[in-house]
């Protein structure tokens, strides 16, 4: 049974660490446990919890940063930013459901290390590009840090690039600042309903090419929309393909008539306030696939043109079920019940337009023994060992959870 | 400012090299005449000057892995250079080092509208990536003041800013993918057509390094619609602290410009004088704040900043009536450096950022530190993002106006640290801010950022001087120190 080090501040990290490291013990890196069983399983009979790094250290609203400890939860953070009409605007997705964790336990280093990010990532990029300062300590057991509290900054090299989905193998992180944007005041959802894959991923990539800045472009396929808790989404019984709007009020009303007129040659309907935060909050979390708890999960990245296509070719070789995000760039797949992961036809669905294939959930043998992470050429694959190298040398942080040996 | 010792070894063995060189970049890829040798000497930061041992100038990505190979292997410096506009040095040659040039490099090869980006080749301009879309109402978002002549590479090279970079992104948020080439000569390609790594973020990694951890042969950007509307206000105000709560009172309305720039008195002066945009010259702090969007948005958001800047105390509002009259406002601020260039023989440009709310004091201190060296001092400044662009006025004719220069400039950046912001905010650290990073950051910090050089480049060979004040090697670098093998903290709560 693992035991947990449960760290109070940075200089405890740094002393756990260098145990860890004098002892030849290592450790699993955990912030709130929301995502369990993302990744390869690391075998550590530790396990390092940051979740106690909570405190938001500093919000400074007309800087538009924010300071917090690696473990401060999201939902605190949300709170506190809500407060003053802002908020992360990478819009991070909340896990937990789809892979089983507890509710509101997700932590802001959490979400960094993953680099995970919401539909708003077309429009206002990822979580690595609001991570703007880093404190942590390397699996040299030293703590060091990198960047500032200014977004503008190109001091030395980007260490939050390179920490940002590197999910707690370099270095466990203390303190993190993250850039922070003024709250939308209006939000506006038109619905297109009834395309198929390939006609919604042309139309999302219509909507994509207007200049009215859509900050969400999603695809529920039939049955997809069918498992929706949005009864305006549920209801139309059929395909929906979502196009967000948000900005000020007046603009977001223009745009939304623009765009209307655009589409004028589709059946369509729009969404308000609350029922479209809801429906982009379930794309976000792709929450319709938590209904299906035993069904194996996969999340690609693809160019968004490519999308449906990349989808046409995998489903040649393996049922599944698809939910398209960021213009068809993102595709959740569930595959369908019994298979154990198909990686090789998904991987080769990618075909020559490429990207890169994430299992998301599956079970811990699966995972042990399929790539989770998309396999890299070898020189790719060698630099990154030697970039761990330098963090982890003996291979303390959370070993083998992106790639084997790293 | 020390550069490392050149090789003389290596200098010795200059025709064999320059021998070498030509066998894998035949005919006139090779410069080795010295009288050739010396447009190359120095880049935008041309108080510092070097010729190198030899130009190459390869024309693909085969003859570019090659030349690193054979000088990976050699133990020959290579410093890569894009069109030579780095402010910061980081193209600066060294005595023993090739300098490799990727100007031939200057074919777009792909437009893809489908998914709105751009694959160009590391030597093509900033600019030209936006001509070649903008009949289709695209461009390129960054736009460096140099992106006329810079190029794209070397923006990754830099993670470029420029005016829009508050709303838009710098080069960073607007890169998809690169080609690379390692100082061994691998070529790795680092993301494409798609978002996000799907291992560690390389590309991120990689942009803003300065040319230290490979050289760059291909380039994917994103592309964005051009917004239908677009316009600016000039407001002029009587203290730079007004012309401050204006800029953090717009940002805490909820509004994000596409661009908020600021001048000060001497900017503005040498800027009307130099192009007469029509500055009000009776101010102390000029913003310029520009909207876009629909043209509905961007006549509510006119409105709602004239109202904050009213409130503010602004002596002077206007509010550009056509594009020609917005390019106007834009056009003194655009030609600021040159305009400054015109007031005084030799000008040092710096580039600290802080935090916004810190600007009035910044200004404040920085008229003392103008004092105390008994140079003037002119400020542009990216104002909705705390980048700083004190323009230290001097002359190189004069003795030991330079070095009283640089170490007003040193005492500038140092005041920017020391607010909370940091050292260089889009034109690198290079040769010039070099010897400074000691201030943002400590021993432990700085080697766990040379370990990454290391994982690229092992004996340290590309453009080696820059950025790291002080070079370690990578085996001592590599040395793991284990301090004790007990737990510390007994009492811990252990679950």
């Amino acid at each position: 049974m693992a035991e947990t080090l449960r760290l109070a501040n940075a200089e405890q990290v740094r002393q756990a660490v260098a145990w860890a490291l004098a002892a030849g013990e290592p450790l699993e890196v955990v912030g709130g446990g929301s995502k369990p069983g993302l990744g390869r399983p690391v075998s550590a009979r530790h396990r390092l919890d940051l979740g106690h790094l909570a405190t938001i250290v500093s919000y400074e609203p007309e800087e538009l940063v924010l300071t917090a400890g690696a473990g401060a939860r999201l939902c605190d953070i949300h709170e506190a930013l809500a407060a003053r009409d802002q908020e992360l605007a990478f819009e991070p997705p909340d896990l937990a459901p789809l892979l089983g964790g507890p509710p509101d336990a997700a932590t802001i280093g959490g979400i960094l290390a993953c680099n995970l990010s919401g539909p708003r990532r077309i429009k206002a990029g990822a979580a690595r590009d609001h991570f703007i300062g880093v404190k942590g300590v390397s699996g040299r057991g030293e703590a060091f840090k990198s960047g500032g509290r200014v977004v503008k900054n190109v001091t030395g090299y980007d260490m939050s690039k390179l920490l940002a989905g590197s999910h707690g193998t370099l270095a466990a992180l203390t303190e993190v600042s993250v850039r922070v944007l003024p709250a939308a005041e209006a939000t506006r959802t038109l619905l297109l309903l009834g395309l198929d894959d390939d006609a919604a991923v042309a139309a999302l990539g219509r909507a994509a090419r207007t200049p009215f800045e859509a900050s969400g472009l999603a695809h529920l396929p039939a049955e997809v929309a069918a498992l929706s808790s949005v009864p305006e989404v549920a209801a139309h019984r059929g395909a929906v393909t979502a196009i967000r709007l948000e900005g000020p009020r007046e603009s977001v009303a223009d745009r939304a008539q623009s765009l209307a007129r655009e589409f004028s040659d589709l059946p369509s309907a729009s969404l308000d306030r609350e029922a479209s935060r809801a429906l982009w909050a379930e794309v976000r979390d792709a929450a319709p696939f938590a209904a299906w708890p035993d069904r194996v999960v996969w999340r690609l990245a693809v160019p968004p043109a490519a999308g449906a296509e990349t989808v046409a070719r995998i489903k040649a070789q393996v049922g599944c079920t698809a939910l398209y995000d960021w213009a068809g760039g993102l595709i959740w797949l569930a595959l369908d019940r019994g298979i154990e992961a198909a990686a090789e036809s998904v991987r080769a669905g990618l075909g020559a337009p490429g990207g890169h294939a994430l299992l998301v959930r599956a079970r811990a043998d699966v995972r042990r023994r399929v790539p989770v992470f998309q396999p890299q050429a070898p020189a790719l694959a060698a630099l990154s060992a030697r970039i761990k190298d330098g963090f982890d040398p003996k291979r303390i942080l959370n070993p083998g959870r992106m790639y084997e040996g790293v | 400012m020390r550069m490392p010792e050149p090789d003389a070894a290596v200098i010795g063995r200059k025709p064999a090299i320059v021998a070498a060189l030509s066998a894998i970049v035949p005919g006139e890829g090779v410069i080795a005449d010295e009288d050739a040798l010396k447009p190359y000497e120095c880049d935008g930061l041309s108080a510092y000057r070097q010729p190198p041992l030899a130009v190459v100038l390869p024309e693909t990505a085969d003859q570019v892995a090659r030349l690193l190979k054979l000088c990976d292997s050699q133990g020959i410096n290579v410093v890569p250079r894009g069109a030579g506009t780095s402010l910061s040095g980081g193209a600066l040659p060294l005595a023993d080092g090739v300098l490799l040039g990727l100007g031939k490099f200057n074919r777009i090869l792909d437009i893809d509208y489908a998914n709105r980006c751009v694959v160009a080749q590391p030597g093509v301009t900033n600019l030209a990536i936006t001509q070649a879309v903008e009949e289709e109402g695209y461009y390129y978002a960054p736009d460096p003041s140099s992106q006329i002549s810079c190029t794209i590479g070397g923006n990754v090279a830099e993670n470029s800013g420029g005016v829009h970079c508050l709303k838009y992104g710098l080069t960073t948020n607007n890169l998809l993918g690169l080609e690379m080439v390692l100082m061994n000569g691998e070529v790795v390609r680092l993301g494409g057509k798609h978002l996000d790594a799907e291992g560690y973020d390389i590309l991120g990694l990689v942009t803003g390094s300065e040319g230290l951890l490979g050289v760059i042969t291909e380039v994917t950007v994103r592309i964005l619609r051009r917004p239908p509307a677009a316009r600016a206000l000039l407001i002029g105000f009587s203290t730079n602290e007004s012309a401050g709560q204006c800029v953090a009172k717009v940002i805490g309305a909820g509004i994000i410009p596409g661009g908020m720039e600021m001048m000060d008195r001497p900017a503005i002066h040498a800027a009307e004088d130099f192009c007469h945009p029509g500055y009000p010259l009776d101010v102390e702090a000029l913003l310029i704040v520009e909207l876009d969007g629909t043209q509905a948005e961007v006549a509510e958001l006119i409105e709602r900043v004239r109202a904050i800047a009213e409130a503010t105390g602004a002596v002077s509002v206007r509010a550009s009536e056509s594009e020609a009259e917005r390019q106007r406002f834009w056009a003194g601020r655009k030609a600021a450096f040159p305009a400054v260039g015109r007031i005084s023989p030799d000008y040092y440009c710096m580039d600290g950022t802080i935090p916004r709310g810190r600007l009035a004091e910044v200004l404040a201190r920085m008229q003392e530190l103008s004092r105390e060296h008994g140079l003037r001092v002119a400020n542009v400044f990216h104002a909705g993002d705390g980048n700083l662009h004190p323009l230290i006025l001097y002359d190189a004719n004069v003795g030991g106006e330079l070095e009283k220069a640089e170490e007003m400039g040193a005492a500038i950046l140092k005041l920017c640290v020391e607010v909370g912001g940091v050292l260089t905010g889009e034109h690198g650290v290079g040769v010039e801010k070099r010897d400074l990073m000691g201030v943002m950051f400590n021993d432990t910090d700085l080697d766990h950022q040379q370990r990454v050089k290391c994982a690229f480049d092992p004996a340290g060979r590309l453009n080696p001087g820059k950025m790291f004040p002080i070079l370690h090697r990578c085996a001592e670098l590599g040395r793991v120190h284990v301090h004790r093998g007990r737990l510390p903290f007994p009492d811990l709560p252990r679950f």
